[in-house]
């Protein structure tokens, strides 16, 4: 095993909350605030790992279970997403499949949590988020088997580590369809704007925010943490899919972390200059998205 | 692969989102707005399907394609919208979801029809044929699953761009006349189509396709 291969996962978990504190300060810059701090997630995740958790009478050993599935799970995917060139940890044919899948297990396990406390409330946001992700798994799936299948490689490593200059040539434009409905599912899945909004507290507007009401302390902070995660590796595939790399495998990280970067900051324009979506018009974007996946199927399968 | 043929395809997918936002989109301004873009779209095409470098009555007609369905058409139309009550397209017979689903499998399906045809010239792309059986399809497909009758004048105008993009593809042995011939018929059926549904518009109050049926009495 070389040791390089370790740097991603690193880089993963100790940068992943800093999307949060860039996505905030690009939301404050279009909104003339100073913001917080950057490094803002990281005091809010070192504030709940030093409180204790409030339990409800009515939940189980599945609430609290569900926090840890969920960061384990994340922390389980870092290991599969190459990135800036080098492989990840683990490559195996078909692990696209795995990396979609642990996504799974971990939304599986937020809805029985959310279920898990009683209340309907918790209940709503669970259905929301299942019915959502229903949709954006096979624009997800779909679009990666169009790049898998212009790569010839059925692992995220042979698929993600090759985008270079000659790859962009061919399939330049089957790349950006895949990327722009990954940016769709990438959106959807952080429940970040135009589908969800993580600053509201409003009962009828949330997805992702009212399933985890009921978690406090160390809990909560586990399944933020994640969620960042979720959102590096997520940004680490879109840009996987998009940006070349030269083979100098330090020009190379340095390209894919600033990438991710960038993204983050996009994301913050994207928030900043859009409104949510009605929650009856999110299925049609997440549609659209499938429809660019497709379309970019059929056009490397043709 | 070389580069024009690349170019070549980056349009003509172009061309396909086009015609997926027409079918998911319910505002009749935006598809208005996507009717001008194919239209622009569609005189970058004429351009691109010749090899080397384009003759002068290929500048020339692109121009007027550029000029017709860019700009003069969309002006017609969205002066006609202004004039309706309507701004969307409600309770369409098929809906924009399903439009959206269906509309990838047309296209493969069109992609298979294309593979059986065999072309007399050498297209400058594989994807010219196909792409010009789904636009009219989705032309075809507006026509028949909206209600509004301005709706139904975009679907025509698709309709058009699509057999438009198949002339494209044969555009180097087919004369200017016939081409500024097309383009002309088009002129006038938008225009007298756009009168039309103005009286409609004022004599009924609405221009919902399905309840003109009635006037047959």
């Amino acid at each position: 095993m070389h040791i390089e291969k370790i740097i991603n996962p690193l880089l993963s978990l100790v940068l992943a909350p800093l999307l949060f504190g860039i996505i905030n300060r690009t939301k404050a810059l279009f909104a003339g605030r100073t913001g917080q701090p950057l490094l803002q997630s990281y005091y809010d995740l070192w504030k709940l790992f030093r409180k204790g958790a409030v339990y409800s009478k009515t939940t189980s050993w599945v609430f609290r279970l569900g926090p840890i599935v969920g960061l384990s799970v994340v922390i389980a995917a870092t290991a599969l997403v190459p990135s800036g060139g080098l492989p990840a940890i683990i490559a195996f044919d078909g692990d696209v499949i795995l990396f979609a899948y642990l996504f799974g297990l971990m939304r599986f396990f937020t809805v029985l949590t959310a279920l898990d406390t009683g209340s309907s409330f918790e209940g709503m946001g669970a259905s929301r988020e299942v019915m959502f992700s229903a949709l954006t798994e096979p624009a997800f799936l779909v679009g990666l088997a169009a790049i898998s299948k212009q790569t010839h490689s059925l692992s995220l490593t042979g698929m993600l580590a090759v985008a270079d200059t000659a790859l962009w040539s061919h399939i330049g434009p089957v790349q950006l369809l895949v990327a722009f409905s990954v940016f769709i599912v990438f959106l959807a899945e952080n429940s970040r704007m135009p589908v969800d909004d993580p600053n509201t507290h409003l009962e009828l507007t949330m997805i992702h925010e009212v399933m985890v009401l009921d978690n406090s302390g160390a809990d909560l902070g586990f399944i933020t943490y994640a969620a960042a995660i979720k959102m590096w590796l997520l940004s680490t595939v879109l840009v996987g899919i998009l940006v070349p790399h030269n083979g100098n495998a330090w020009i190379d990280i340095s390209t894919a972390v600033a990438a991710v970067f960038i993204l983050a900051v996009l994301v913050g324009v994207v928030e900043s200059s859009m409104a949510r979506l009605k929650l009856l018009h999110v299925p049609q974007i997440l549609l659209i998205a499938n429809a660019l996946s497709i379309l970019a199927l059929i056009l490397v399968l043709r | 692969m070389s580069f024009m043929t690349n170019l070549v395809d980056t349009v003509i997918i172009l061309f396909i989102l086009t015609n997926f936002m027409l079918l998911g989109s319910s505002s009749l301004r935006r598809c208005i707005r996507v009717i001008a873009l194919q239209g622009i779209l569609l005189g970058i095409l004429a351009i691109l399907m010749e090899n080397g470098t384009p003759t002068i009555h290929l500048i020339l007609l692109s121009a007027a394609i550029i000029c017709l369905k860019g700009i003069i058409f969309p002006f017609l139309l969205i002066r006609t919208l202004r004039d309706l009550n309507v701004q969307h397209e409600v309770e369409p017979f098929v809906g924009y979801g399903t439009s959206l689903v269906l509309s990838p499998l047309v296209l493969v399906v069109c992609i298979w029809l294309g593979s059986q045809l065999s072309l007399p010239m050498g297209v400058t792309s594989s994807l010219v044929a196909p792409v010009a059986f789904f636009t009219i399809t989705c032309g075809l497909f507006l026509i028949v699953s909206r209600k509004k009758a301005l709706t139904q004048v975009l679907g025509y105008l698709v309709l058009e761009n699509g057999i438009y993009v198949f002339g494209a593809s044969i555009a180097t042995i087919q004369p200017v006349l016939v081409e500024l011939g097309i383009l002309l018929d088009a002129f006038v059926a938008v225009f007298v189509m756009g009168i039309a549904i103005y009286h409609i518009n004022r004599e009924f109050e609405h221009t919902d396709v399905d309840r003109l049926n009635r006037l047959k009495g």
